[in-house]
């Protein structure tokens, strides 16, 4: 189960605390031991989170490579051309970045009102609820995923694209409620009732004011679900196949039937969209909307 | 009827009375400030007036029309709050054109208006910026012109000065008066500042819990305070139980505090008894002299304490023979006056049960006089 997928997605999750460093110089006074111990920590952390990134890149590039040698014995391209010729990989592509946005979409339809709701009205039992969606997160998903899986054989939604959707927003509604409720509830209420004020009905309110105030929130939370349904392979792996192989279940498939660079060629391939839109939304991921997502309030 | 007129209002907020049977009249053209300790309820009052906060019971209406049931987005009160409430995603200009917009009014009007409004407030130049590229004092002014450029029937104040820092507060609380007497626009103006109230109002609404305690003009408040509680809170007032006679007041057992001249008392009290008085005094109406050695004084006092005011100086004085007591008094800054002083009293007012029942003084012309022979030895 350990995969390069899994790897992948460890290192987009660990990338933007980049900033860890920085953090971790603040207390130090320049004494001896402790900027040893300390440029020790850094370095170890920085070949944990960079390592198998490198590794995987020059697995990519491999042709031959072999233990104990410290680069590839020879370098090719062949593993690239292999991987774009396999026949589902432009379905699975196509397949992948189809289900993205859709689950982007239906899980904002779905979460957005009810992060409204959490951060602007007395709703009982809200805190409570917030738990409740993290701790979805806090189980083994296999072990989720086959008992939904009995549900789902009774619902007929085996195999089906709406129930790839569902399976994939156990996943992207934790981010989609807790960002967006913490955007939203730092928008102060005084700038609403200003805006009333002046004679802005309620929907008006929310849509010049409030929901402009918090999009850096709400695009961070979209921009998660975006990336973990593109990652999402177990869940879709148990109530896709056959029909919907995306490319994390490609990967599945070709670690198993293919020698590592092939995998390591499609792990790259994968980790293009997460790296671009990571970039596109780096402010507001470092700006701390992302953090602030996650307080408990 | 026009004007603000707000009858029996009452609100519970979390189990607790926050505004307990309220009435106020706010004129066409009038500031009223609504003044009191916070949690008064001034500023739920001001939420209510605005729309923000259901009233429990009573009713508000504006130019004879009733509001209370009416949401604040169609109210003619326009609001400027205590955190100012600009949209920080907005210039300068598109804050004030907000609720012109909302009105579907052809551009160039809308742009007439607010330039005529930016002008107004000084702002002429700083449209294109953002609220968060100005200083405090400057936003204070754009929320105030995104309040008047509806041209609302009621401006409604929410501590708007509580932010700026000392100096500024004085320039533009003046600046906030001189444009709503321009536009003549009634207004109700919340503050806990009572330098504030009196600087800039025409009348003033003392709450305290959830009661008006009194509602009159600055000068009238100060100088007949109607409960102990406005005496208190408006000004520095020395407050005594004692009894009062024609020729002073008498605290304690023993200590007797002349008048500075002889008020015929028994006359303005109609006969009323001497006993069981709240006695307060303002500090402009003790006057002292240096005690003269071995002379006759009647009551003396040591000074225990200096506070310089710029052009005077505030004593706090402790009657001999009272030693817990404290008397202040105001002098000028220069007067050299020792450590032993004579204190006699200019005029009193007499609180019975918390409420005022007489003031008693001298003549003015003697008052004045006295006075100024501390002022100017």
């Amino acid at each position: 189960m350990t995969t390069t997928a899994e790897r992948t997605a460890t290192s987009r999750l660990e990338a933007p605390p980049g900033g860890r460093p920085r953090q971790a110089r603040r207390p130090t006074g320049g004494y001896g031991l402790g900027r040893v111990a300390l440029v020790v920590g850094v370095c170890v952390l920085v070949i944990f989170i960079f390592g198998p990134i490198l590794w995987l890149m020059l697995w990519a590039f491999a042709g031959i490579w072999h233990y104990p040698a410290l680069l590839p014995q020879r370098w090719s391209l062949s593993w690239w051309r292999q991987v774009f010729d396999y026949p589902q990989l432009v379905r699975s592509v196509g397949l992948s970045f189809t289900f993205a946005p859709v689950v982007m979409a239906v899980s904002a339809v779905v979460c957005l009102p009810a992060a409204y709701a959490l951060a602007r009205f007395p709703v009982p039992g809200r805190r409570t609820m917030l738990v409740v969606l993290f701790a979805a997160n806090a189980f083994p998903k296999i072990g989720l995923y086959i008992t939904i899986a009995g549900l789902f054989y009774a619902l007929h939604l085996m195999g089906t694209f709406f129930g790839v959707v569902l399976i994939q927003l156990l996943g992207t509604i934790v981010f989609m409620t807790w960002i967006p409720a913490a955007a939203f509830a730092s928008v102060p209420r005084a700038l609403e009732d200003a805006a009333r004020d002046v004679g802005a009905g309620r929907v008006r309110v929310f849509l010049t004011v409030t929901l402009p105030l918090a999009a850096p929130g709400i695009l961070v939370a979209l921009v998660l679900s975006f990336l973990a349904s593109l990652d999402e392979a177990q869940g879709t792996f148990l109530v896709g196949v056959p029909r919907y192989v995306t490319m994390p279940v490609q990967m599945y498939s070709l670690v198993s039937d293919y020698p590592p660079q092939a995998a390591a060629v499609f792990a790259v391939l994968l980790s293009i969209p997460s790296v671009v839109l990571m970039l596109l939304v780096r402010r507001h991921v470092l700006g701390g909307s992302l953090a602030k997502g996650f307080e408990i309030r | 009827m026009p004007g603000l007129v707000i009858e029996h209002l009452s609100k519970t907020l979390g189990g607790r009375l926050v505004v307990e049977d309220l009435s106020l009249r706010v004129e066409p053209g009038e500031l009223v400030c609504l003044l009191g300790p916070s949690g008064c309820g001034k500023t739920t009052t001001l939420r209510m007036i605005g729309g923000f906060i259901p009233p429990d019971g009573g009713s508000i209406s504006i130019d004879g029309v009733d509001v209370s049931g009416v949401p604040p987005e169609r109210r003619p009160t326009a609001m400027v709050f205590q955190s100012y409430a600009l949209w920080p995603h907005m210039s300068v200009f598109k804050n004030v054109a907000y609720g012109l917009k909302l009105r579907r009014l052809p551009k160039p009007e809308i742009e007439r208006r607010v330039e005529a409004m930016l002008a107004l407030v000084n702002l002429s130049d700083k449209g294109a910026r953002r609220p968060a590229q100005l200083s405090g004092g400057e936003q204070q002014r754009v929320a105030l012109a995104r309040a008047l450029v509806l041209e609302p029937s009621l401006l409604l104040l929410d501590e708007p000065l509580s932010n700026l820092d000392a100096k500024l507060r004085v320039g533009v609380r003046e600046e906030i008066r001189e444009i709503q007497q321009r536009l003549g626009i009634a207004t109700v103006f919340v503050t806990h500042d009572q330098d504030e109230a009196l600087a800039i109002s025409d009348r003033v609404a003392v709450m305290s819990g959830g009661r008006i305690e009194q509602f009159d003009e600055p000068a009238a408040l100060y100088r007949r305070p109607a409960t102990t509680f406005v005496a208190g809170f408006i000004g520095a007032m020395s407050m005594f139980e004692g009894a009062v006679g024609s020729d002073g007041v008498r605290l304690g057992q023993a200590v007797q505090v002349p008048f500075a001249a002889p008020i015929p008392v028994a006359a303005a009290m109609g006969g009323g008894a001497a006993e069981g008085w709240t006695i307060g005094v303002r500090p402009e109406d003790v006057l002292v002299k240096p005690a003269r050695p071995g002379g006759r004084s009647r009551a003396t006092a040591r000074v225990l304490k200096q506070i310089p005011h710029g052009h005077y100086r505030e004593l706090v004085l402790g009657l001999d023979g009272l030693e817990d007591t404290r008397l202040r008094a105001f002098v000028a800054a220069d007067a050299p006056l020792g450590d032993h002083l004579e204190v006699s009293i200019a005029r009193a007012l007499l609180y019975h049960e918390g409420r005022l029942a007489h003031e008693v003084c001298g003549q003015d012309r003697v008052r004045v006089d006295a006075r100024a022979a501390v002022a100017t030895p």
